[in-house]
């Protein structure tokens, strides 16, 4: 980043500069829909938008399905994560498996998860579960290549030190393998929850009868472009608040890095 | 543990050792044929050009590579396999840097089932010694290079080895900070009196800090020369320079190490070298 003054805009300008953007925006499509430039059948219109938004969180009915599709994103993301880290640490264990197994990681990462929702839908049926396991098969990859590469690319002089040093196996694993890892998985933590949740959403959207996916399909269905682009909405105030908690967690995690300037 | 003749001895006989170049479809033979023996508390430096296997051969010491043919007794005992009892400080600090600095130098004690109570004082004692009291919660980045030398150096004393190897640990250090860390640890030799294998490329701290000096021949490196140091201690590697034995001494072994450091510049220069 800049550190001249003279070259350096302020914060408060650069907010200024955004709402004053959005404000903009939300008043040109607020006129045009208005005067009848564009039908807002298509397009709906800021103030039904924020009515609707508001009806949905008084009446609860929000909340529910925005609950629904956390807890998908929630438990799938924990158990690819685990699963992740346990393949990622026996790949780099035995080296055999491996080269075994590595055409058959890079080719299930390969395929679209979204074209096997309706497999997992049908497998797993119209409820939770259907929808954790598409989560877990986002999520794992991402995981699972973060952590082996974090085990490989480990410090050779680490390890070596950590061997002289008098390290057992499980003291490796524990003081030096983890922690390396570690650093690579939080590296890749904000891609991984950004994948839960889309994979959350698009289980929902392709059979389910509740959750935030399920709204908007709903909504598209009976043609209802503001339920459409109201739930759009609040899955994307959700996807910043889960951000924004990441950024601080990934601050916490990596205290032992030096402050990039 | 009683102290007998073989108490901090290495001895290194006819050690070779190769490593197959797959990607050239040769093999590179980075030691030769080297036979060392040092005694307990000794102060043992080992110089050479850059590339001539200085490195690999405390590698061998330590059992983190294998030998090819030879063998490596360490008090007494052949090495195979890395030796946990051993001391090493490596080129770069290899410093946890997850753990803070109470952590990095408990950790060999935490590796050794020692119980949290006792490692305190231990740790702390090293810690004051090194002149870190006050940094026990820092961590490695938040150090300068010099403290996080003194924390490396810890960390291998913490567990009293009795035998220390040193590769080039020093070498990326400032000037000022390196002769204060030469003394440094020539307080601290003095005081315990390990045996130590020093790596370098710099014959003045070599010849400063050492009792016997290795000189090592160009890629693949063997023993050429073995000169002892006979200057006075407890020494002071800022003022010992000027001792009237020192540039004799600097002369006679530079004259030996020129025509290795020139033959192993010529060599890398075409591509000779590993």
């Amino acid at each position: 980043m800049a550190t001249s003054a003279a070259a350096t805009v302020s914060r408060a300008e650069i907010h200024l500069w955004r709402v004053g953007l959005l404000g903009a925006f939300l008043a040109l499509w607020e006129v045009a829909t208005r005067r009848g430039w564009v039908d807002p059948f298509f397009v709906s219109q800021p103030t039904v938008l924020a009515l609707q938004i508001g009806d949905w969180i008084r009446s609860g009915f929000i909340v529910r399905h925005l609950v629904v599709t956390l807890q998908e994103t929630i438990i799938g993301f924990l158990l690819g994560t685990l699963l992740g880290v346990a393949v990622g640490f026996a790949f780099a264990h035995w080296q055999t498996l491996a080269h075994v197994f590595d055409p058959v990681m890079v080719a299930l990462n390969a395929m679209p998860r979204v074209v096997l929702a309706p497999l997992f839908i049908l497998w797993f049926g119209l409820g939770l579960l259907s929808k954790v396991v598409m989560v877990i098969s986002l999520v794992f990859f991402v995981v699972f290549f973060s952590t082996y590469t974090g085990i490989r690319e480990v410090d050779r002089d680490l390890v070596n030190n950590a061997r002289i040093l008098g390290a057992s196996p499980q003291h490796m694993i524990r003081h030096v393998l983890l922690p390396s890892a570690l650093t690579w998985i939080f590296a890749s933590l904000r891609t991984s929850v950004g994948f839960a949740l889309i994979g959350a959403v698009v289980g929902e959207y392709l059979g389910a009868h509740e959750g935030m996916g399920w709204v908007i399909s709903y909504a598209e269905s009976m043609f209802n472009s503001t339920g459409v682009l109201a739930g759009l909405l609040v899955l994307m105030a959700a996807v910043i608040a889960i951000d924004l908690g990441l950024q601080r967690l990934d601050a916490r995690f990596s205290y032992w890095k030096p402050v990039p300037k | 543990m009683t102290l007998d003749d073989r108490t901090g001895r290495i001895v290194l006989d006819q050690v070779t050792q190769r490593f197959a170049l797959p990607r050239e479809g040769r093999e590179f033979t980075a030691v030769e044929d080297v036979s060392l023996d040092v005694g307990r508390g000794e102060f043992v430096s080992i110089v050479g050009p850059s590339g001539c296997g200085k490195s690999t051969l405390l590698a061998l010491i330590a059992g983190l590579v294998p030998l090819t043919a030879g063998r490596v007794l360490l008090e007494g005992r052949p090495v195979e396999g890395v030796t946990p009892g051993l001391g090493f400080v490596f080129q770069r600090d290899a410093l946890f840097p997850w753990k803070t600095v109470v952590e990095n130098v408990g950790l060999p004690l935490l590796f050794r089932g020692v119980d949290a109570a006792a490692a305190r004082p231990r740790v702390a004692e090293w810690i004051a010694r090194i002149g870190l009291t006050g940094f026990e919660h820092y961590h490695p980045h938040q150090l300068s290079g010099g403290m996080r030398k003194r924390v490396a150096l810890a960390m291998t004393m913490v567990y009293e080895p009795q035998i220390v190897l040193m590769d080039e640990p020093f070498g990326a250090l400032d000037v000022q900070t390196r002769n204060l860390m030469e003394n440094d640890l020539l307080e601290l030799w003095a005081q315990f009196r390990r045996t130590v294998v020093f790596v370098t490329h710099d014959l003045e701290e070599a010849i400063a800090l050492s009792d016997r000096i290795v000189v090592m021949t160009a890629s693949p490196g063997h023993v050429k020369s073995v000169y002892t140091i006979a200057l006075p201690r407890p020494r002071s590697v800022t003022e010992i320079r000027f001792h009237p034995d020192f540039g004799r001494l600097y002369e006679t072994i530079w004259k030996d190490l020129k025509d290795e450091v020139r033959l192993g510049y010529e060599r890398s220069r075409h591509g000779l070298s590993g």
